[in-house]
């Protein structure tokens, strides 16, 4: 993994004295909102209903138990005890004090976290695969490109004051567990002819106009990408919108000015921007980068623990079927350590359980853990023969729920517990939906069923792409939650068709029971999941199940 | 003829301690609703807006919320105001915990 340079630290000292500075200029009174707003924004502090926010980033998601352990001490320190996972890979502070924000940065930079380029109309943090270097399906590791990207983009001179944030993912298996096709620019690693090249996406999104990226180059080679992705960014920087904020990204662009004209300009700009890269260059910066990234040393030993403990346990083992992914090498799974214990908030972790999951990647796990977009936890690298202890002190620390994937592992959003821009609350919808089918004990039969709520129109919950989304809105005064169906965020990626009317507050959980209960009755096996069923019956069984009076008068 | 005005009450966020402040008669920030000055003139409400943006060294993001007088003073009428006067949902924490 990535350790940080004397540069690298310097820079975040530098970085976090100047905030320091700024802070205390805004508290004297030499600096005004107006002007102190941006800046906060920039070191990643945001203000919400009921406090102020520190967001960090943790860049493609990887981090060792010496990071975690500093969240856990930071969380304990200036915050209540839990940081909040969220669907970018950060994790969110949701109750610091103005004056302690410093410090809080300072005792993050120690071990190389930081809340740069978290906001801001930039090229942001760069996303990728949260199995990246461990899954079996994968063509090559995302994350050095990621990290190409990052250094390339990082103060790029041309792209500090772009029409409105620009978002980039990267997966490097046909999997696609990174959502790239909602972003602005998606790279997915392919391979043609024995030869590994780059398929980019542009244009995808979600928000307010959600809309699936397009491939914008089919077959990109190495030595081509930083010019050919430079391009892109500076046609759209310089013909996209900035007359209004909701038109300004790129999806719109692709929209207006269309895939194929916007394919001619870039064209047209990558011939001009070739010629001023040194091609070989890219190549020789990415293999530097990758030793970085080198898999750890996997250990070759038997299984057997893990066999018995499978055979005689069966709480472990559905928690083995439930929460474990096929790992690249020999003997080895990768571990998804659920953060939705059904009742809890999605994404949340105490200080506590951040230390046991330390503990465990420092013990057992070559000292590596991922946050997903999902909101929950990876160990990336366990040999199985550690999984029986690995589970037991999971369960200990109230971090072994068997439910990935499953109607109980919700996104949700902070929506308005804590976001300012929220129009109704997620959480406790999230809360409710999962204990009303825990306590129905549906949950391993209904099967893969993944439901995804956010607070408001900007969609930070991703529920455009839930199989099951949820959007909370404010309707004439009173919470109300539209439900789509059908959203699929993988490399099918397809945006959710609206039910019809919303539900109320105290609509929604019912509202939710009648759709998974007309999918039990009308799949065809087990084996036909939620998403397989609407494809093929689509949506009017189950408009007919959550609209009965409807269907009625009809 | 203009649009009949609610009455308001003036709140922000604190600029130390990022929780939620009202506005009283006697210009002072509290963390109780109920002590805020319920404003229900227009004219007044948005003088006492422009005098709580004069005290940017105390306070963030001053607003007009709407309100209705209560038995004890000011309460809020829309949901996102009455989850401002007590916390998040989830954990007891912020104004249902502190107040
Ligand atoms: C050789 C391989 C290098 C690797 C693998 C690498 C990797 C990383 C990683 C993973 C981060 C954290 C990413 C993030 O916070 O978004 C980082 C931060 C940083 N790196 Fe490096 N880096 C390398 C070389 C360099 C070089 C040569 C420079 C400068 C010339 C540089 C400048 C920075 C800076 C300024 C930051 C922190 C600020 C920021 O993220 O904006 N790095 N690097
Ligand atoms: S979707 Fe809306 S409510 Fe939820 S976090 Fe994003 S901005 Fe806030």
């Amino acid at each position: 993994m990535y350790e940080y340079n004397d540069f690298d630290h310097a820079f975040l000292a530098e970085r976090n004295a100047q905030f320091r500075a700024q802070v205390e200029r805004r508290i004297d009174g030499s600096l005004t909102e107006d002007e102190f707003k941006p800046l906060r924004l920039m070191n990643g502090l945001y203000l919400q209903l009921h406090a102020y926010m520190l967001r960090v980033a943790i860049p493609y998601g990887t981090l060792n138990s010496a990071q975690m352990d500093r969240m856990a001490h930071v969380a304990q320190t200036w915050d209540k005890g839990y940081g909040h996972f969220t669907t970018r890979q950060n994790i969110q502070y949701n109750w610091p004090k103005l004056r302690d924000v410093p410090d809080m940065l300072d005792s993050l930079a120690e071990v190389g976290i930081h809340a740069i380029q978290t906001s801001g109309n930039t090229i942001r943090n760069v996303t990728a695969d949260h199995f990246a270097g461990a899954a079996a399906d994968e063509i090559a590791d995302p994350r050095p490109l990621a990290e190409l990207l990052r250094q390339w983009s990082t103060d790029h001179p041309e792209f500090q004051f772009m029409p409105r944030k620009f978002k980039i993912a990267i997966t490097g298996a046909p999997n696609d567990r990174a959502v790239t096709a909602a972003h602005d620019l998606a790279l997915r690693i392919v391979e043609r002819d024995g030869q590994i090249g780059y398929q980019v996406w542009v244009g995808g999104g979600l928000g307010r106009t959600p809309m699936i990226g397009k491939v914008l180059a089919d077959f990109v080679t190495l030595d081509d990408l930083l010019p050919y992705l430079e391009a892109t960014v500076a046609v759209w920087n310089v013909i996209g919108r900035r007359d209004n904020k909701f038109k300004a990204r790129i999806k719109i662009l692709v929209h207006e000015f269309g895939l194929e004209n916007l394919r001619e300009e870039v064209e047209k700009e990558f011939a001009l921007r070739k010629t001023q890269f040194d091609a070989g260059q890219t190549s020789i910066l990415l293999d530097e980068i990758s030793r970085h990234f080198a898999p750890p040393a996997f250990e070759a030993a038997g299984t057997e623990p893990f066999d018995a403990a499978y055979e005689a346990d069966p709480v472990f083992r559905s928690w083995v079927d439930t929460n474990l992914t096929a790992h690249r090498a020999e003997g080895y799974a990768i571990v998804s350590v659920s953060l939705k214990k059904q009742g809890a908030t999605p994404g949340d972790a105490t200080a506590d359980q951040m230390r046991v999951l330390a503990a465990i990647a420092r013990e057992f796990g070559h000292d590596e853990l991922r946050i997903s977009h999902e909101q929950n936890v990876i160990l990336p690298h366990i040999h199985k023969r550690h999984l029986p202890q690995i589970h037991a002190r999971l369960k200990s620390a109230d971090l072994a729920t068997a439910n990935i994937g499953l109607i109980s592992d919700i996104i949700a959003c902070p929506g308005m517990d804590y976001c300012a821009l929220a129009t109704a609350r997620s959480i406790p919808v999230a809360q409710e939906i999962a204990t009303r089918f825990d306590a129905l004990k549906l949950e391993h039969d209904i099967g893969p069923l993944k439901i995804k709520i956010s607070g408001c129109i900007n969609a930070c919950g991703h529920h455009h792409v839930g199989h099951i989304g949820i959007l909370g809105l404010d309707r004439a005064g009173v919470e109300n939650y539209q439900i789509t169906l059908g959203g699929d965020g993988t490399e099918d990626a397809v945006i959710g068709t609206r039910t019809g009317p919303g539900f109320a507050y105290d609509q929604i959980v019912p509202a939710i029971e009648r759709i998974v209960q007309a999918y039990l009755d009308l799949r065809e096996s087990r084996n036909e999941t939620f998403l397989d069923a609407y494809k093929r019956v689509g949506m009017e069984p189950f408009k007919s199940a959550l609209y009965p009076e409807a269907q009625r008068a009809a | 003829m203009a649009r009949n005005f609610t009455p308001k009450v003036v709140t922000a966020n604190h600029l130390l301690e990022g929780d939620v402040v009202y506005l009283t008669v006697d210009d002072r920030w509290t963390r109780r609703i109920e002590e805020a000055e319920l404003l229900e003139d227009e004219a007044h409400a948005t003088i006492r807006l422009l005098d709580a943006e004069r005290q940017a060294a105390e306070i963030v993001g001053a607003y007009l919320a709407d309100a209705k007088r209560g038995p004890h003073g000011p309460t809020p009428t829309h949901f996102r105001e009455v989850f401002r006067t007590q916390g998040p949902s989830n954990y007891a924490h912020g104004k249902q915990a502190e107040l």
